[in-house]
C-alpha cells in the first residue's frame, strides 16, 4: 500500500513539473522551433553555395603611355560588362565566372585613387587592389588574408590567360554530396548533443535554483516528500523533453535533408541516454548550493560555454591547438557528440560507442551523488 | 515536561554570521492553544519558529513537539504539523487545484480532501486559476489551505497576513477563526499586528531583539497594571520641553500620536489625575481636550522597549 502511495507521489510530482514546463509558450519556440530553424539556416547556409561577389579596386592609369597597353584596361574594356550608368550601380565593370558546383564568382571592378582604396582595404569592404603600371598588371593585397589570395589566384588567371574555360561543365571537381559528408550531417547531431547539454543544464539547474529562491524547496521538504523523487521527478520531466526536442529535430533533418542513420539506432538511443544522465549529474551538481539566480547564470554559464565553443558543435575541435585536443576530447559534450556523429555518419554500433557510455553514465552518477551530498533544501 | 504540551521550547539559542536572532527562549504550547508571536521586524519570531518547524536548528537548548524531538522524527512530525512560510511562491503554472493535489499526494491525500480545503479557505471560484493570476490574499489563502491540508495537529504560520489590504486580512482571520472553533489545532502565528495577535490568539507572547519580553492572555498581560490609564490630550496655550520637565513627579509626559496631541500614562488613576491637574495647573497650561482609555499592546509595546512596534 505504501509504495502505491509512493508512487502516486512520484507521479503527481512529475505531473505538476512536467505542466509547468508545456504551459510556458516560450517552451515550444525555444526548445523545439529553434534548433530546427538553426539547422535549416547552418544547413542551407552550408550546401548550397551562392554567387560569391568579390570587390576589387581599380587605380586609374596616369603614366604618359597608352592606357589600351595596360593589361588590366584591355581585360576591362574587352571581356567585362560596364556598368550602365543610369542603372545607378557604382560598380564600372563586371567580370562573372560562371561555376555551378562551386558557386559563381562576381568581380565588381570600382575605378578610385589609391587613398580611397587603402580607407576601403582598412574597412575590408574589398580587399584587392589593381593598377597597371606599363603593360604590366600589380596586384596588391595582404597575403595573410586567404580571402584576397583566393580572389587574386582566380583573377589573375583570367586577366593572364585571356578567356578561362568555362567551368559550368567542369569535369576536375566533383562535389562530395554522399550522405554523411556534408555539412548537415555534421551539424545536426551537435544541435542535438548541444541541445541535451542546454536544455538539461538551464531546466535542472535553473528549475532548482529558482524553486530554491522562491522558497518552495524550503516548503516541500517541510512536507513528508522523499527528497530523491522531488530530483528524479524533475530530471524525469526533462530527459522527456530531452528525447521529443531531439526526435523532431531528427525527423525534421531526416525528411528536409534526407539525413540517414548509419549506425545502430538502440546504441543511439543508449548514447543519448548516457548523455542525458551525464548532464542531468552535472545539472544538480552545479545547482546544489546556492539560492541566487544571478549567480546560478553565472554557474551554468561557466559550464556551458566552454563546451560549445570547444566541443566541436557547429565546426570540427581538430582546429584547435594540437595539445588542447585531449583535453576537448574528453569533455562530456565531446564525447557524446563524437559518439552520436559517429553513429549518424560512420555507422558506429556498440564496439565503438560503449567507452563513452560507460563514462558518461559514471560522469553524471558521480556529480548527482556528490551534488546530492552538499544539496542545501533550505 | 508536561503531557499538555504539544511544544516545549527550552533556553533555545541561535546566532547567525552577524547576528544573535534567539536569545534562550523558553515556550510551552498546551493543546489547542492559538498563540500569537508579536514582534517587530527582526526580533527573531520567524527564526524561532522556523527552529520549531524543524527548519533551522538551534545552537543551544532543546525543542520537542508532542515530546518528540526533530532528529530521526522528522517522518512523523511533518505528518502532524502544517505549515505557512513567509512569502512562499508556488509554481506559476499550476492551477490551484493542481497545487493542492500535488501537496496532498504528499500526505496520501487525494481530490476529496482537495475539495474540502478549497471549501474551507474560498477559492473555489479560483480552483482553476494558475497560482501566478491569484492576487496577493487569494496566494496566501491558498498558502493557508496547503497548510491545512493534513489536518494537522499543530499549525505554524509566518506572518500570514503581512502585505495584504485590510479585507484579504480579515477573510484569513475569518478562517482562522472558525478553524478555533472547529478543531482542536494547536497554532503558532507570528504576526507585527497587534490587532491580529488580539482577535486570532488567546496567548500572546511579545517579544524583541531575540528575547521574550511578556507574555500571558491577552488580560493577563493588561491587568498587571489595570489601574493605569493611558490619558491623551491636547493643550490650549504653552508647551512641553524635552525631556518634558516631569522630574519627581510618579507620570511621564510623552508626544502622542499626531503633532499636537500629547499622552500621559498614570499608573494609578486615582491618584495620578489630580497630581497630573495639579501639575498643569502649576504651568499655567491649559487642556482644550482630554481622552482617558484603557491600556492596548500598543501602549504596554511602548512602554517595554520605549518605541512602537512598527518602527
Amino acid at each position: 500500500m505504501n509504495k502505491l502511495f509512493r508512487g502516486i507521489q512520484l507521479w503527481r510530482l512529475i505531473k505538476a513539473l512536467f505542466l509547468e514546463i508545456v504551459r510556458e509558450p516560450g517552451v515550444l519556440f525555444w526548445g523545439i522551433l529553434f534548433p530546427i530553424l538553426m539547422s535549416l539556416g547552418l544547413g542551407l547556409a552550408f550546401t548550397k553555395k551562392a554567387d560569391i561577389v568579390r570587390k576589387v579596386a581599380v587605380i586609374p592609369y596616369t603614366g604618359s603611355a597608352n592606357p589600351g597597353i595596360s593589361g588590366i584596361y584591355t581585360f576591362l574594356e574587352d571581356k567585362c560588362k560596364k556598368s550602365p550608368s543610369e542603372a545607378g550601380e557604382d560598380y564600372k565593370w563586371k567580370y562573372v565566372i560562371e561555376d555551378d558546383k562551386l558557386g559563381n564568382s562576381v568581380f565588381l571592378f570600382y575605378e578610385m585613387d589609391w587613398d580611397q582604396a587603402m580607407v576601403l582595404v582598412k574597412r575590408g569592404t574589398l580587399s584587392l587592389i589593381l593598377r597597371g603600371e606599363e603593360g604590366m598588371t600589380e596586384y596588391h593585397f595582404d597575403p595573410m588574408n586567404s580571402d584576397a589570395e583566393l580572389t587574386y589566384l582566380k583573377l589573375s588567371s583570367v586577366i593572364g590567360a585571356g578567356d578561362i574555360i568555362p567551368v559550368s561543365s567542369n569535369s576536375e571537381i566533383r562535389p562530395l554530396t554522399v550522405t554523411g559528408t556534408r555539412y548537415i550531417d555534421f551539424l545536426v547531431p551537435g544541435l542535438i548533443t548541444m541541445g541535451v547539454m542546454m536544455s538539461s543544464m538551464w531546466g535542472i539547474s535553473y528549475g532548482i535554483i529558482e524553486k530554491r529562491s522562491k522558497k518552495l524547496l524550503r516548503r516541500l521538504v517541510a512536507t513528508p516528500m522523499r527528497k530523491s523523487h522531488f530530483l528524479i521527478a524533475l530530471i524525469t520531466v526533462r530527459v522527456a523533453m530531452n528525447f521529443i526536442e531531439a526526435l523532431v529535430l531528427l525527423l525534421f533533418a531526416l525528411i528536409t535533408f534526407r539525413m540517414t542513420i548509419q549506425g545502430d539506432i538502440s546504441a543511439l538511443i543508449l548514447m543519448f541516454l548516457a548523455g542525458n544522465i551525464a548532464f542531468a549529474g552535472i545539472a544538480v551538481f552545479v545547482s546544489s548550493h546556492t539560492s541566487n539566480t544571478e549567480v546560478g547564470n553565472g554557474l551554468i554559464n561557466f559550464v556551458v560555454f566552454p563546451m560549445m565553443v570547444l566541443s566541436g558543435i557547429f565546426f570540427s575541435y581538430h582546429n584547435f591547438p594540437e595539445w588542447s585536443i585531449p583535453v576537448i576530447k574528453i569533455l562530456p559534450l565531446t564525447m557524446l557528440t563524437d559518439g552520436i556523429r559517429s553513429i549518424f555518419n560512420e555507422g558506429a554500433g556498440y564496439n565503438e560507442v560503449v567507452l563513452p557510455i560507460l563514462v558518461l553514465t559514471v560522469v553524471g552518477i558521480s556529480f548527482f551523488t556528490a551534488g546530492l551530498k552538499i544539496f542545501k533544501w533550505h | 515536561m508536561s503531557l499538555n504540551n504539544v511544544i516545549e521550547v527550552n533556553e533555545v539559542w541561535k546566532s547567525f554570521k552577524t547576528v544573535q536572532a534567539v536569545k534562550g527562549i523558553s515556550l510551552n504550547i498546551p493543546k489547542g492553544q492559538f498563540v500569537a508571536l508579536l514582534g517587530p521586524n527582526g526580533a527573531g519570531k520567524t527564526t524561532l519558529v522556523e527552529m520549531i518547524e524543524g527548519i533551522q536548528k538551534p545552537d543551544k537548548g532543546e525543542i520537542t513537539i508532542m515530546g518528540k524531538k526533530w532528529k530521526g522524527n522528522e517522518d512523523t512530525l511533518h505528518n502532524i504539523i502544517g505549515i505557512s512560510l513567509q512569502e512562499t511562491r508556488f509554481i506559476d503554472k499550476l492551477r490551484v487545484t493542481e497545487t493542492l493535489l500535488l501537496f496532498a499526494g504528499f500526505f496520501k491525500l487525494g481530490a476529496r480532501r482537495v475539495n474540502e480545503i478549497i471549501d474551507i479557505v474560498g477559492l473555489g471560484e479560483k480552483r482553476r486559476s494558475y497560482v501566478v493570476n491569484l492576487s496577493g490574499g487569494q496566494r496566501q489563502r491558498l498558502a493557508l489551505g496547503i497548510a491545512l491540508i493534513n489536518t494537522p495537529q499543530i499549525m505554524l504560520l509566518d506572518e500570514p497576513t503581512t502585505g495584504l489590504d485590510p479585507n484579504a486580512r480579515r477573510e484569513i482571520w475569518d478562517i482562522l477563526q472558525r478553524l478555533r472553533e472547529v478543531t482542536e489545532t494547536s497554532m503558532i502565528l507570528t504576526t507585527h499586528y497587534m490587532e491580529e495577535a488580539e482577535k486570532l490568539c488567546n496567548y500572546i507572547v511579545i517579544m524583541d531583539n531575540g528575547v521574550i519580553l511578556r507574555e500571558g492572555t491577552l488580560d493577563q498581560l493588561l491587568i498587571q497594571d489595570s489601574a493605569s490609564k493611558v490619558v491623551e490630550f491636547t493643550i490650549e496655550n504653552g508647551t512641553f520641553t524635552d525631556p518634558f520637565d516631569t522630574k519627581g513627579l510618579p507620570f511621564s509626559i510623552r508626544p502622542g500620536e499626531t503633532g499636537d496631541k500629547w499622552m500621559v500614562v498614570l499608573r494609578d488613576f486615582d491618584t495620578g489625575f489630580p497630581e497630573f491637574l495639579a501639575f498643569l495647573k502649576s504651568r499655567n497650561i491649559s487642556l482644550s481636550h482630554m481622552e482617558c482609555r484603557r491600556k492596548t499592546l500598543d501602549d504596554l509595546f511602548v512602554s517595554l522597549t520605549g518605541r512602537k512596534i512598527n518602527e
